[in-house]
């Protein structure tokens, strides 16, 4: 073979490669995700316009002012230019101006804490449609989804209907992990003890990996599901199925699930207790724990141990309280 | 603790037979193989009676250029370690697919991956900077020594302590298996149970105050010690840059030591600064961790900038075009370091206003460093262009960091964080610029300053032999890495279940082969050399350089100057040289030189033993370690007997020796 084919089939075999793998960040099937991959290429454009002629001017200068070249000029004291300089500031100061414009509208537009206003390029949500609510909870090493407004939830599961907004609530038990369906939308953290919030929509009916994109300990490798975007009929019957095999996720049910597992199947539930991933945020599954909302608002009317007073004012604030307010004091 | 007699339990703490993990057989053979080459060192240097060299020469000195030079053998015996590392996770990740679960199952995977980027960061680049600039500055601002030569030393021996725990972590018990930066909830005491935390912790709390009082010494070796002359915008580049990483040193790793004994509070006494529930917030350190960590990275480059910015003139026979922009570059970077840390978790959902800002600083540090880089460009524009192997690094520092800057700027746009945040597209962008800027600048700087530190250069052949294959090796692993990220493939897994993954992990093991052969022509290259010595010997200014290390001897005397240069131009050497300077030799005077002391080796034995009962809670010995440690810092203030005095005889004698000593075989100039 000839070194110029051999030359040949080495550049080919990238674009060989590249051609035979699926990178879902530059084609991504939600529109949050999609929206956010364009920013990406776009920031990659623009920086080409400055960083492909630096590359281009290192070789061509090193090669033209090489010591064997005498013909280049040789100016050994020539050290500042005071225009140079100006273009050398101003250049990538330009380029961050654009990019860090498109930056600040594009966080505020894809804050995944901001409700959809569209569903794709040109779709804006219709006013009536209410976003499919799904609470997120990271264990170790699975995820457990509720659907509050079915009344089931899932293990390692997930399904949406396509083009419908979907509302994510997320909280984690013990671990910090990060949420993500790369196909869907930009990841987000789960934290314990604390909530946070994703929008976003699917825009083709498929099966995508979802998984825990930061690390939590030794079952973290496996800690991967399976999100499915179905037809709205689909979905239903998604639902039915859900209902029809799922076993019932009380208090109990939810302790033998948070014990440390790797590699859970997937696992259905018809039924949940209502203020579960109430209690799993404000780490009061166990009823001797008082809620963290509970005690944050004691806390914030001064609290009970300052005033030696009794706590039944903020007690009544809400009825999920469970336990007596002195045990929450030991801790 | 074990179940035994409780005096065991009182002596041995929770140290058992247990604690030693012979039931995995990659350990103990790495401890067989580790042992026998430690035996082999140990009798070579007993057998050719080199302990009194060793110790009297190396160890107890206080001298920057042989603590620079320890440093350096340092850095590169833990690359080696790290490098072992990588190369065990690169096999892991290219076999364990589908049924095949690799060698690594995941408790150990994980302590790799952990043990790789501790010891990549606080070991290797770390050593490197503090080597270079131990060697470097003084020489540069025409000072006999750092300021305080006790504390270099015992900074030293710090570093070197880190470095026993976290190497012992390795045979006995475990390491800790919870990242690099050792985030909870992770970290704490319910997940991490066993000691491989606290080596983790105790290993960086010794290192750790080392590297701080190396960061005071530059400030004060830097503000305090210049030659007379030298104006702050006189100084050479590498100066200026080591003195901003000082700076950020001084400022940022009270924080790293901070943040760590908050954690090993949790651990040790069980308060909830960072604990899941009990008031614990996991954020709190993620935060603080990166208020160090940030900062941390550019200590790490701005050195290099540095080297850069010495090499590209030197090389091109030319001024360095725009020395008062790359001042105020560096500064800024400096500046902006400290603004950037939350662009390491946007994803951990900020307000958007929060998110942006810090989008913002962390694109604003793109302005000065490219700066710098049109800076490097316009030297080598008119100039002469030598293509040495330090030159060669440079260039392939100027292709690659480029790229990798450019990549982190893609992931400062904070949506598109959301998205690459934690994948191998963010493994791949920091090795990147932590490869292509600070180990390449490493080791243009060891080729550029091995002739000043030793007298010869190295090979050249060697050189760039393993310049190429760290290039193209660093290609070929971590542009499969680029790839797999935006596959959404994440960081950290140790097996994978989708088949068209494989043939990425394949190509990245292969590349991190040809890095492997990299280093090893490194090796090569430093023996080749060694036995060549004679024939790549050189005078005092072999490359033709600007600065003042390279008006004095090489090797320099242990006194560096006989007289203090005085200095008149930012290139003090180029200037001297273009008005015909002569080194004189006579008229010397006795030259006052601080004295070797054992007390920096002592106090850091005893640092060591005291972090390694701290991690088997053998209380009594640590109890004992620390009051002698206290004790022995005390009774060393104590010691007036810190100075010696070279007669101005032997100085004479040194000066005419080696004052305008050149070579015989005159190849050995560039």
């Amino acid at each position: 073979m000839s070194v110029k084919r051999l030359r040949g089939l080495l550049l080919l075999m990238p674009a060989l490669l590249l051609s035979g793998c699926n990178l879902v960040l530059l084609h991504p099937a939600g529109d949050v995700a999609r929206q956010q991959s364009e920013l990406m290429i776009a920031s990659v454009i623009i920086m080409s316009l400055i960083i492909v002629p630096v590359l281009v001017a290192t070789f061509v200068i090193a090669w033209r002012y090489r010591a064997s070249n005498k013909s280049a000029e040789y100016d050994p004291e020539w050290d500042h230019s005071t225009q140079l300089e100006l273009v050398v500031w101003a250049a990538p100061l330009l380029i961050i101006i654009v990019l860090g414009a498109m930056t600040w509208i594009g966080t505020h537009q894809l804050d995944p804490y901001r409700q959809l206003t569209r569903i794709g390029e040109g779709r804006p949500v219709a006013a009536d449609v209410k976003p499919l609510e799904v609470e997120v909870v990271s264990l170790n090493w699975k995820w457990l989804f509720f659907y509050p407004q079915y009344g089931i939830a899932t293990v390692n599961e997930l399904a949406a209907p396509v083009d419908m907004p979907i509302h994510f609530k997320l909280t984690s038990t013990e671990t910090m992990n990060s949420f993500f369906i790369p196909s869907l939308a930009g990841q987000i953290y789960t934290m314990p003890g604390m909530q946070t919030v994703l929008h976003a929509v699917i825009n083709k009916p498929g099966d995508f990996d979802g998984f825990s994109a930061n690390y939590s300990g030794h079952g973290f490798t496996d800690m991967r599901f399976r999100f499915h975007g179905l037809s709205e009929q689909e979905f239903g019957q998604w639902v039915a199925k859900v209902r029809a095999d799922g076993g019932d996720l009380d208090t109990h049910a939810f302790d033998q699930l948070n014990q440390p597992s790797r590699a859970e199947p997937v696992h259905y539930y018809a039924h949940f207790d209502a203020d579960l991933f109430h209690r799993i945020l404000n780490q009061c599954v166990d009823p001797q724990q008082m809620c963290m909302d509970k005690m944050m608002a004691i806390d914030a009317k001064g609290g009970h141990a300052m005033h030696g007073k009794s706590t039944d004012d903020a007690m009544s604030a809400d009825s999920s309280m469970t336990a007596p307010a002195h045990d929450a004091a030991t801790h | 603790m074990p179940d035994r007699p409780a005096i065991w339990n009182f002596l041995l703490g929770r140290l058992s037979l247990s604690s030693l993990p012979l039931d995995n057989m990659l350990v103990v053979w790495t401890f067989v193989v580790v042992a026998l080459g430690g035996a082999v060192v140990l009798g070579a240097v007993t057998y050719f009676r080199k302990w009194n060299y060793l110790w009297t020469e190396w160890f107890t000195s206080v001298d920057h250029k042989k603590l620079g030079v320890m440093y350096m053998v340092l850095g590169t015996v833990m690359l080696f370690r790290g490098f072992a590392d990588a190369m065990l996770m690169r096999g892991q990740q290219a076999i364990a697919f589908g049924s095949n679960m690799g060698y690594l199952p995941p408790h150990h995977y994980d302590q790799i991956f952990t043990a790789h980027g501790a010891i990549m960061i606080f070991f290797v680049a770390m050593a490197y900077i503090v080597g270079l600039m131990n060697f470097v500055v003084p020489l540069q601002i025409g000072a006999r020594d750092v300021a305080f030569p006790f504390l270099n030393n015992f900074s030293f021996w710090l570093t070197a302590s880190g470095v026993v725990l976290f190497m012992v972590s390795l045979f006995i018990g475990d390491f800790s298996h919870a990242g690099w930066l050792g985030m909870p909830p992770v970290s704490e005491l319910q997940q991490s149970p066993g000691p491989g935390v606290d080596y983790y912790i105790w290993g960086l709390q010794l290192s750790g105050l080392g590297t701080l009082l190396t960061g005071i010494n530059f400030v004060a070796t830097i503000l305090k010690m210049r030659a007379p002359g030298m104006t702050l915008m006189k100084m050479p580049m590498f100066t200026w840059t080591s003195l901003c990483t000082s700076g950020l040193i001084v400022v940022t790793f009270p924080i790293l030591t901070a943040t760590l004994l908050l954690l090993s509070l949790d651990r040790y006494i069980g308060t909830h600064f960072f604990t899941t529930g009990f008031g614990g917030n996991v954020m709190m350190y993620v935060n603080l961790i990166w208020v160090w960590g940030h900062p941390e990275v550019y200590i790490l480059i701005l050195p290099m900038f540095g080297i850069y910015s010495e090499i590209v003139p030197t090389f091109s026979g030319k001024r360095l075009f725009g020395y008062s922009s790359m001042v105020y570059a560096t500064a800024s970077i400096m500046l902006l370091s400290y603004l950037v840390w939350l662009h390491h978790f946007f994803t951990m959902g900020s307000g958007a206003d929060v998110n942006s800002f810090f989008a913002l600083t962390t694109m604003m540090i793109s302005i000065p460093t490219g700066v710098k880089i049109f800076n490097w460009l316009f030297t080598m524009y008119r100039g002469r262009v030598h293509f040495t192997v330090p030159m060669l690094w440079t260039m392939g520092f100027l292709f690659t960091f480029t790229i990798g800057g450019m990549t982190g700027v893609m992931l400062a746009v904070a949506p598109a964080d959301f998205l690459l945040h934690n994948s191998l597209f963010l493994i791949a962008h920091f090795h990147n610029v932590i490869i292509g800027g600070v180990v390449f600048g490493a080791f243009a700087g060891v080729n550029y300053w091995f002739p000043k530190a030793f007298g010869f250069r190295l090979d050249e052949f060697w050189g760039k032999l393993s310049f190429w294959f760290w290039q193209i090796g660093f290609w070929v692993a971590f542009g499969p890495l680029y790839v797999l990220g935006l596959m959404g493939v994440t960081r950290r897994l140790s097996h994978f279940t989708d088949p068209s993954l494989q043939i990425w992990f394949i190509i990245a093991a292969f590349g991190a082969f040809l890095i492997l052969l990299g280093i090893l022509s490194f090796v090569v290259q430093i023996y080749v050399s060694i036995r060549r010595r004679d024939e790549l010997a050189v005078g005092n200014d072999p490359w033709g350089a600007r600065t003042l290390e390279w008006s004095t001897s090489s090797p320099p005397p242990p006194y560096n100057f006989a007289f203090i240069p005085r200095v008149y131009d930012r290139d003090a050497w180029t200037d001297m040289k273009k008005h015909g300077y002569q080194r004189p030799l006579q008229g010397f005077n006795d030259i006052h030189m601080p004295r070797n002391t054992a007390a920096g080796m002592l106090l850091a034995a005893l640092g060591t033993i005291f972090g390694f009962a701290m991690v088997w809670y053998i209380w009594w010995l640590a109890i004992v370690s620390f009051v002698a440690l206290i004790a022995s810092a005390i009774a060393h203030t104590f010691n007036y007997n810190r100075d010696t005095h070279i007669s101005a005889q032997d100085v004479a004698q040194f000066e005419q020796h080696t004052g305008n000593w050149e070579p015989k075989a005159k190849g050995a100039t560039a």
